[in-house]
């Protein structure tokens, strides 16, 4: 059920993965997702997911995990196959021709494997961050990367405050949702079957209650922040301070030359049986 | 005749995943028609993943759960037609509410079993009347009521089903004393009245003994016993042992047993307690 969902889901850990500083972390993952889309041949994508392999190993998060976290994209992983599977053009002759309105390429076979494969990558890798990252730090990561951006006066303490909250409050809440669901059903609350309108009309006993709850904890939540003298960000000092060390500018450095090494690649193998792509 | 059967019910939280926990391991009971049965055990003890079984919220990983005599997992049978014979009360069922007037809340449940305009009147009035909502609190917001009345209004939600088994996951909990006594003796009243079947999960041994004939003890998942209320305060050592409470008067009598005054091992509420100082008293073994 609603507790099985694992996309953002942090699993305590003490691997090296675990231990780099999270704003490295961050960094690092978005030239993850740079690199992904740099890799333009099979070649590429293959050097990118073994990294990405490895990098699991050493994290110690498992299989099933990985699995587990792919299974809410499928439907848009099954999309963009269709999509490219039926809408590619190849300079060649089509492998299926009906009527000359599907026309199937064998092009568009290799690009749809291709694109599923990156979106797979995508999420899987991008996973690796929540899964070995405890909110809190991720947040804090992110208030002191968009630091710069206070000169600008924009509120960098504040979104990261309400990132934290949020995130905070989502297994709460969650679990509140499984149990007011439970006591619905209990009164004979129908919420399986039944058409798209029948099914939205059969949530109004679940959502009302539950938005009643969020108020009233968001509200206790500010009144408990208050009595401890919350003032916002100016001056404010942490309890867990980010430190960077050597392993983190030896991992960024890994990650630059493994980037270097993808890049060359696309020069020297540029496309392998790919003409262009609907991303 | 039994009226909830379970043979060698198992349940596993999260089986197959680094989680996996067994919440309920290999419970067999059977409770009786027009039983009123307290059930009390420690936080985690399953007590809760139990009482879930008993209206298939919950299916259990190995075993069977009988219902009237009829495995409620079995093909041919409605689900739905299980919660309104079982009906379960959730902790802070206040929670549930969410109709604009309180008479409309408790007409959900009746709703959900496609009764008639006029089956759905008189069920709602009875069950506002039996839990001590007056006529004009049916149109009021349920938002706008005290806990204790909160509480009330989710009750008469489950009793206006007017299902056979009433289970209860502690209706006292968190409320002040007042309306505690007010919510623990309308119950008491409704099984009186009525004769269903009541399974009370409390934490309170003072609750339990008030209103209980037979209580079921459950310890780490499993059945410790399932006894009527004398029988198992006779094992008050082992009780205790297990990290639970006894009343507190069978406390002061423990003490004074300690002492070598033996009023008894049977004593757990305070008129019984009375009853046997004054008889000991009355033999002038007190100077």
């Amino acid at each position: 059920m609603l507790k099985d969902i694992t996309i953002g889901q942090f699993f305590p850990g003490n691997s090296l993965i675990h231990r780099l500083d999270s704003r490295f972390k961050i960094i690092m993952d978005i030239a993850y997702v740079v690199m992904l889309f740099t890799a333009s041949n099979y070649l590429g994508l293959i050097a990118v997911g073994l990294f990405m392999i490895l990098l699991y190993i050493m994290s110690g998060v498992g299989l099933r995990l990985v699995l587990k976290s792919l299974r809410p994209i499928m439907p848009l992983i099954a999309i963009t196959c269709i999509l490219n599977l039926f809408f590619i053009r190849g300079s060649g002759e089509p492998l299926l021709n009906i009527g000359g309105v599907i026309m199937i390429y064998p092009e568009g076979i290799t690009t749809s494997i291709f694109m599923a494969v990156r979106i797979m990558f995508l999420i899987i890798g991008m996973s690796l961050l929540t899964y070995t990252t405890s909110p809190i730090e991720l947040t804090d990561a992110i208030e002191r990367l968009l630091s710069p951006l206070k000169k600008l006066h924009f509120p960098v303490h504040e979104l990261a405050m309400m990132m934290t909250i949020a995130l905070r409050f989502i297994p709460t809440l969650i679990e509140e949702t499984d149990k007011i669901m439970s006591a619905q059903k209990a009164r004979g609350a129908n919420l399986d079957t039944g058409g798209l309108i029948k099914k939205a009309k059969a949530l109004i006993p679940v959502m009302i209650p539950l938005f009643v709850s969020a108020f009233k904890r968001a509200n206790e939540l500010a009144l408990a922040m208050e009595c401890r003298c919350y003032r916002g960000g100016e001056g404010r000092t942490r309890m867990k301070q980010l430190h960077s060390g050597l392993k983190d500018y030896i991992a960024l450095a890994v990650m630059a030359v493994f980037f270097a090494e993808l890049i060359l690649l696309n020069i020297y193998i540029p496309y392998l049986g790919i003409p262009y792509m609907v991303p | 005749m039994s009226v909830i059967e379970l043979k060698n019910v198992t349940y596993k939280y999260s089986a197959g995943t680094p989680f996996e926990a067994v919440a309920v391991n290999n419970v067999s009971l059977t409770v009786e028609k027009g039983e009123f049965c307290g059930i009390i055990g420690h936080t985690g003890s399953g007590k809760s993943t139990l009482i879930q079984h008993l209206n298939g919220l919950v299916k259990p990983t190995f075993g069977e759960v009988y219902i009237d005599g009829e495995n409620i997992w079995s093909k041919d049978v409605d689900i739905r037609e299980v919660r309104f014979k079982a009906g379960l009360v959730f902790q802070y069922s206040e929670h549930q509410l969410f109709e604009e007037t309180v008479y409309k809340d408790i007409s959900y449940g009746p709703k959900n079993m496609g009764l008639s305009e006029e089956e759905i009147d008189t069920r709602v009035r009875a069950a506002a009347e039996s839990m001590g909502i007056s006529e004009e609190l049916l149109e009021r917001s349920p938002f706008d009521l005290s806990g204790g009345q909160k509480r009330r209004v989710a009750l008469a939600g489950i009793i206006a089903m007017e299902p056979e088994i009433l289970i209860l996951d502690e209706p006292a909990a968190g409320l002040d004393p007042i309306g505690r006594e007010s919510v623990l003796s309308r119950i008491s009243e409704y099984h009186k009245k009525y004769g269903t079947t009541i399974l009370l999960v409390s934490h309170s041994m003072e609750d339990i003994v008030r209103f209980a004939e037979k209580v079921l003890v459950m310890n780490k998942g499993e059945v410790f016993c399932h006894s009527p209320t004398d029988e198992v305060f006779a094992r008050q050592d082992e009780i205790i042992k297990i990290g639970l409470d006894v009343p507190q008067i069978t406390r002061v009598i423990m003490k004074l047993r300690q002492k070598g005054i033996d009023l008894g091992s049977d004593i757990y509420t305070v008129e019984r307690a009375k009853e046997r100082i004054l008889e000991y008293m009355a033999k002038g073994r007190i100077c």
